[in-house]
């Protein structure tokens, strides 16, 4: 029964490592001209070598063939295309890679790092057994002509090489995993660094710029706290719309009502179809409140358009203004509101934006993500 | 487009010696001689409409109800109607459809601060050239005016969100849509596109800039959208209306 469930998971991982292999193939590295695999086919003295080690394999082959030793033949083929994959992929592997390809290596390679020899010698040797047997089995199979016997053969030898790989795909999933949970902390703690900065900072800011009206101060911080109070003990996020409204046109109208309300610019707002919504949309509306509370802001415009139109695979949310207009290059690195309230939030949920600005001629920002299905609603006013 | 006639004292019931004598000139080209009728039944909105189109254009009249408007407006044929779409006794519809059928040159702009999209769909299917909420601006109200004087149409962000959102779900093929008629039933992608942009609050000139066509280009697809929605008898476009008012 163990031994099953350890090759469910052994296909299982090997599935996954060789689709991780490929992208890590194709995905060019951060700093990097190219991916890998285009390195690898641009690299001429790689291809000569793997050309040189094809040629051998070639000689080989002949010699066996005369020899007579057919299976020997087929072990070679893919043994030597793998070996010459592998020279290609290291030679062209970036500095980091080849540390992380080396350190991977070492079991396989026979170099263990201190302490776990024992282990390694006695995975070798049990691996050589499981591995002599299986051969064993397969070519006395073929006198017997059973089916049983080359099968029973044949789960040896893969035992044996899960016993030999086992580990080293064991740690590829385990950094994968590691390096998932890194990602998601990281992406929490920007979330959460993009609704205090929309919901606490603007606040604050807003409370200095009325500090000479102590009614509007007092007004300021009392919802504020509400807000607060709410997002930590009632897990209802500030900064964004969900629970006050609860689809994309009601949540429209309430970044319009509180824009309008709290800076004083009139906002038009226009929303075509609407849906309920979820992480995604949620994620779109916060960005799109920090656009609109932007432009009201710094634009000087005395008018925002806000337009949201729902389509069946993809929700977009424009937000215009006739202002002064901006150089998205020169924002300096301290203000957060374009870089992560809206670029990087809608980076997380797989959205996209795009920014127009013409200094004099004003802004549009342009947000836009993907729908999770489910159905559109002719919108209500 | 058509020169003012004199009012008719058949079709208007009574007749009209009050009224001012209409234009002959050309109303549209120089705005300071437009003549406007405001209906609205907010005494102080009139009021300030009248103060702010000041003497941009000439206001020949105004009335507070569906009935004291549907007597003025054919008392003095002014160039352009500022017709609110809701009113005490009914919606601006009535006011368009009655003065519409003897007297086409009047035209009619309609504003509304409700923003209720079956008032204001009604009253642009009854044939309203355009659209414009009240927080518009003077000069905007003003340009307004002329482009509806000129035969031009006036799409406001709001009117294009509306016709968006009421041309949307697009009906396939035999679905309980017998009369399906796809000149008048569907918008084209560009037509699609010019609302889109208007809707996102681009002027005219802005949208024939963003697409590369002339304004001319842009006015033609506007109206034609126009065109549509006074025209198409889409089942869906009734009872989006519908589903609206029992919203």
């Amino acid at each position: 029964m163990v031994i099953r469930l350890l090759f469910v998971l052994a296909t299982l991982l090997s599935v996954g490592v060789a689709i991780y292999v490929v992208a890590w193939l194709l995905v060019p590295m951060e700093g990097e001209d190219g991916s890998i695999a285009i390195k690898a086919l641009t690299d001429g003295r790689g291809l000569a070598l793997a050309a040189g080690l094809g040629s051998l394999l070639v000689i080989l082959l002949v010699i066996v063939s005369v020899l007579g030793a057919g299976w020997l033949g087929n072990l070679a083929w893919p043994l030597v295309i793998g070996v010459a994959g592998v020279a290609l992929i290291w030679r062209n592997a970036s500095a980091d890679e080849q540390i992380m390809l080396r350190r991977l290596a070492e079991p396989l390679l026979g170099r263990p790092r201190p302490g776990k020899r024992t282990a390694t010698v006695l995975r070798a040797s049990a691996a050589a057994v499981l591995l002599a047997g299986g051969l064993a089995i397969l070519l006395v199979g073929h006198d017997g002509a059973e089916l049983l016997l080359p099968l029973g053969g044949l789960i040896l030898v893969v035992a044996a090489i899960v016993v030999i790989l086992g580990p080293w795909w064991l740690r590829i999933a385990l950094d994968l995993v590691a390096e998932r949970q890194a990602r998601a902390r990281a992406e929490e703690r920007a979330d959460m660094a993009a609704r205090v900065h929309d919901s606490v900072l603007q606040t604050l800011a807003l409370i200095q710029r009325n500090a000479d009206q102590p009614a509007q101060v007092v007004k300021l911080a009392r919802g504020q706290e509400r807000e607060l109070r709410s997002w930590l003990f009632g897990g209802s996020a500030p900064g964004g719309v969900r629970g006050q409204g609860t689809t994309l046109a009601a949540g429209v109208r309430l970044i319009q009502q509180e824009v309008e309300a709290l800076h004083g610019v009139a906002v038009e707002a226009v929303t075509v179809g609407d849906c309920g919504l979820d992480d995604q949309l949620d994620a779109l509306l916060a960005a799109a409140r920090e656009a609109t509370v932007n432009a009201a802001k710094w634009s000087g415009a005395d008018v925002i358009s806000l337009f949201a139109e729902v389509e069946p695979t993809e929700v977009s949310v424009f937000v215009r203004d006739r202002g002064c207009g901006f150089d998205p290059e020169a924002v300096p690195v301290d203000r957060k509101g374009l870089a992560e309230s809206i670029r990087a939030r809608m980076r997380r949920r797989g959205g996209s934006v795009t920014v127009r600005s013409v200094v004099g001629n004003g802004t549009e920002i342009s947000l836009r993500i993907p729908r999770v299905a489910g159905p559109r609603q002719p919108s209500r006013a | 487009m058509t020169a003012p006639t004199p009012p008719d004292p058949r079709k208007a019931g009574r007749p009209a010696p009050a009224a001012l004598p209409a234009s002959a000139a050309s109303p549209a080209s120089s705005g300071a001689d437009l003549r406007v009728f405001i209906v609205d039944d907010h005494g102080l909105f009139r009021a300030g409409v009248r103060a702010e189109l000041g003497d941009q254009v000439v206001v020949v009249g105004e009335a507070d109800d569906v009935g004291p408007a549907i007597t003025g407006i054919t008392a003095c044929l002014p160039d352009v109607v500022l017709l609110d779409v809701h009113l005490p006794s009914g919606g601006g519809q009535i006011v368009v459809s009655s003065v519409k059928a003897a007297h086409p040159q009047v035209r009619f702009l309609a504003l509304s601060a409700s923003d209720a999209p079956e008032d204001v769909i009604a009253v642009i299917r009854a044939g309203a050239r355009g659209y414009v909420t009240k927080t518009i601006s003077t000069a905007e109200l003003v340009d307004a005016v002329r482009r509806v004087a000129a035969g031009d149409t006036v799409f406001s962000p709001m009117l294009a969100g509306f016709v968006l959102d009421a041309f949307a779900t697009m009906p396939s093929a035999g679905q309980d849509q017998p009369s399906f008629d796809p000149e008048f039933d569907q918008l084209t992608p560009r037509e699609r596109e010019v609302l889109r942009l208007i809707a996102r609050g681009y002027t005219y000139k802005e949208i024939a800039r963003e697409l590369y066509i002339s304004v001319k280009t842009v006015e033609h697809h506007v109206s034609s959208v126009l065109r549509k929605l006074q025209l198409s008898t889409r089942h869906q476009l009734t009872r989006w209306a519908t589903e609206r008012r029992l919203a």
